[in-house]
């Protein structure tokens, strides 16, 4: 086989870890191996590492240190802000566009019988704060409701949600795994108390990621053991790995500074109006909606997404089209339905998601292949025939 | 000791059909031992493969509904099974890909499955699922791919014959394994397109050849039973999945009655039976009693010894022609009227427009509206229809 060119698409799924991340971590693999919790001076090293990473999360997301509760990852976060919080009796409002991470959290508090509210969206794929206001009850405990929508990109009115939960004095989580490093991140304007951020996302490795936990917030852990994370967190930290998150906060905070997000929504939008141009039936879910810098959702009609994905990918282009469900097929993605889009749309469409390293080379080889691409599938697919209602 | 390639190549090099095609296969992975040698055959036959599993059906769906366990132990699209597919196609260096067909799977084969058994007809939904997914679908999710054809595990041979120009479905060398019976619904532009690498080998010999490849599933046990009934139990999968789709299942309860039109008994609906059933009827009889006939306008299910539960005629509709383009007049043929029938001797003629008689020279058991009957001649399959 001849070695293909490979154009990687899917940093809404992972991004790749950056070269200076790993030199960071290399000593807390190798020869830095001490426990944060012990006692001597291998150990010490290793907490004093972890605290300067702390610091770099928190000067990344305006909070304090000891806000910063570190995590295996944006699941974990999402679950040890809603399963920490909620008691029996208790009443949550969340969304329908949420990562199934708090979705399915969700779901299962409502198996247990604590009433879940989950908000609709309209065709812009917003939550309206209206509606969010409606939905308040005399127990309602936590409103979760994500910064920028992992499908679309398309950013909520997370602000606006987080006076109304200011207001009514119940606590607001939101998960901002898609908006971090993409657009800033600042708590203090955003009003949350919980705020759930991933590693991988911002090139760091998988498996690390944050909670931020507002001062005086009341949260039972999900694991026992040690009193590590101010008890917030049991399980020896994973030293290297935050010692990554920290560094790619680092870098993060800088890219933001320096203004490298515009070239990066620069890119997308090009890419974004050639693919328009270039494929006839083509459009964007969610058009006109504010966006994260990196994010296109695009319908292709008449044709499956899913044998898109395939067909790039066996191209050198990976993208990603709905949710995988366990067995990695794709399902119709529930963003997208929550949306109300039809379910051949919702079929027919495709995230392309752009890490900062792309370049305008990636993007022009990826404009050779798509349109091809695409018309060769229209001329096999089925779905014209409408064996696919 | 095996030679892989000289099957395979005699039957698709050589001929005008096989000219037009690339050199890309799709093989059709299901993560079990038949399908995963098959990718491995083809990979040391130097062809581009891309694995293919189709995700028919979630197993846990209809955990909890209607007497179904919590945790449905199921082998169908289970996620074991396509982690074992996933290694294999690790192991060899193929791409792989799951492929979401679900709905299609519920629409073309579970919900005519539910509907036949409602009606009082015994559906086979292995022959629906090949007809409508593993061929028709697979061929289209191949070509998207850029494979122009497809490779599976199954037991059957498939040979172009210039003569003829006919591609030719006929048994495998191993008769135990013969499946040719749930594949009388290919069309010959499917065959032309459709690769049975195990036709000429014993599933001994196929373990070996996986054993040889180092596949860790060498020794994984066959599937037997309907993919996506765990455990067989076809009423309680039915009664859960009308419950899931919140339907009831219509009253057809009725009687039972003997040849003689006696009432012996009542039955609680004509779904809990099938042509040739001996247990369950509850009735008692000092000889073994068999469902002859179960008539879906009465309701009325009539039972007999089992002499009387034999016919002289199957009669098929929805035909299907493989090693003839149409029949004309009469045809000696054996005929297979279920998996684990023994073909019998009988004459074969058309009856009507996409209608064929079969008269045995035997009369047969269990004549089941909603098999399939399928014509053989030799080892080759001559067609076949449903059973009316």
């Amino acid at each position: 086989m001849t070695v293909m060119r490979r154009i990687y698409m899917d940093a809404n799924a992972t991004t790749p870890l950056l070269p200076e991340v790993l030199e960071a971590m290399r000593p807390w693999l190798l020869e830095n191996f001490g426990n944060a919790s012990s006692i001597h001076q291998p150990g010490q090293q290793a907490r004093a590492a972890v605290e300067r990473a702390r610091t770099s999360v928190a000067r990344l997301l305006n909070c304090r240190e000891s806000e910063v509760v570190f995590t295996s990852g944006g699941t974990e976060s999402d679950n040890l802000a809603i399963f920490g919080l909620i008691q029996s009796g208790d009443h949550v409002i969340t969304s329908s566009i949420e990562h199934h991470a708090v979705l399915h959290a969700a779901e299962r508090l409502r198996d247990r019988g604590i009433e879940v509210t989950f908000l609709p969206v309209s065709s812009d794929c917003r939550v309206d704060p209206d509606e969010v206001r409606r939905a308040l009850r005399s127990n309602t405990k936590l409103i979760s409701v994500m910064m920028a929508n992992n499908e679309t990109g398309i950013i909520q009115p997370i602000e606006e949600i987080g006076k109304i939960a200011q207001e009514a004095d119940i606590w607001f989580h939101t998960d901002a795994v898609q908006a971090v490093s993409k657009i800033p991140v600042d708590i203090q304007a955003i009003g949350c108390d919980l705020l759930s951020l991933s590693g991988h996302k911002i090139h760091a490795p998988q498996g690390t990621g944050v909670l931020y936990v507002r001062r005086g917030t009341k949260l039972e852990p999900l694991f026992f053991g040690g009193t590590h994370e101010r008890q917030r967190r049991a399980g020896t930290e994973n030293v290297a790995g935050i010692v990554g998150l920290g560094k790619a906060a680092e870098i993060a905070a800088q890219s933001l500074a320096e203004g490298k997000v515009v070239q990066l929504a620069a890119l997308r939008d090009r890419f974004e109006a050639e693919v328009l141009a270039c494929v006839e039936g083509t459009g964007v879910n969610g058009a006109g909606q504010p966006r994260v810098p990196n994010t296109t959702n695009l319908y292709f009609n008449n044709l499956e997404g899913e044998a898109l994905v395939i067909a790039l990918d066996l191209k050198g282009i990976a993208v990603s089209g709905g949710s995988a469900c366990a067995s990695g097929a794709a399902e119709p993605s529930h963003v997208l339905t929550a949306m109300g889009l039809p379910p051949e749309r919702a079929r027919a469409s495709l995230r392309f998601s752009l890490t900062k390293l792309n370049t305008q080379q990636d993007i022009d080889d990826a404009l050779q292949i798509i349109p091809q691409a695409v018309s060769r599938l229209r001329e096999l697919a089925p779905v014209n025939a409408g064996t696919l209602g | 000791m095996l030679e892989p390639s000289a099957s395979l190549l005699a039957c698709h090099t050589g001929n005008k059909v096989n000219s037009g095609f690339n050199n890309t296969i799709a093989v059709a992975m299901s993560g079990g031992v038949d399908s995963s040698t098959v990718a491995a055959m083809l990979k040391d036959e130097g062809y581009n493969l891309v694995g293919l599993t189709l995700q028919l059906w979630n197993q846990r769906r209809l955990a909890g509904h209607h007497g179904m366990p919590e945790h449905v132990q199921g082998r169908c699209c289970s996620i074991d099974d396509v982690y074992d597919a996933r290694r294999v196609a690790e192991t060899l260096g193929i791409p792989y890909y799951v492929v979401n067909e679900q709905e299609r799977f519920e629409r073309d084969v579970v919900r005519p499955f539910v509907s036949e058994y409602l009606a009082g007809r015994t559906p086979i939904p292995c022959s629906l699922c090949n007809n409508h997914l593993k061929f028709d679908q697979l061929l289209v999710r191949a070509r998207q791919i850029g494979a122009d054809r497809i490779a599976t595990g199954h037991y059957a041979r498939n040979d172009y014959d210039p003569v003829r120009d006919r591609w030719i479905l006929s048994r495998p060398a191993d008769t135990s394994k013969d499946q040719t019976y749930f594949l009388f619904g290919l069309t010959q532009e499917q065959l032309s397109r459709t690769l049975f690498p195990l036709g000429n080998y014993c599933k001994p010999e196929v373990r070996d050849i996986a054993a040889q490849h180092g596949l860790a599933l060498a020794a994984k046990p066959d599937s037997q039973e309907i993919c996506f009934i765990p455990g067989g139990d076809y009423k309680q999968f039915i009664d859960a999945y009308l419950e899931e789709q919140g339907e009831t299942i219509p009253d057809t309860a009725g009687e039972l009655v003997s040849t003689s039109g006696e009432i012996v008994g009542h039955h609680a609906g004509i779904h809990n039976f099938t042509i040739g059933q001996r247990k369950g009827l509850g009735v008692s009889s000092p000889n073994p009693l068999y469902v002859l006939q179960i008539d879906h306008d009465s309701h009325r299910v009539t039972v007999g010894s089992g002499g009387e539960a034999t016919s002289k005629t199957v009669r098929t509709r929805d035909l299907n022609w493989i090693s003839i383009p149409e029949l004309t007049g009469k045809m000696r043929v054996r005929v297979k009227i279920r998996h684990r029938h023994e073909p019998a001797w009988a004459t074969l003629r058309m009856s009507g427009s996409d209608k064929a008689e079969a008269i045995f020279d035997e009369p047969q058991r269990a004549v089941t509206p909603g098999q399939a009957a399928v014509f053989y001649e030799g080892d080759e399959v001559v067609g076949g229809g449903w059973i009316v």
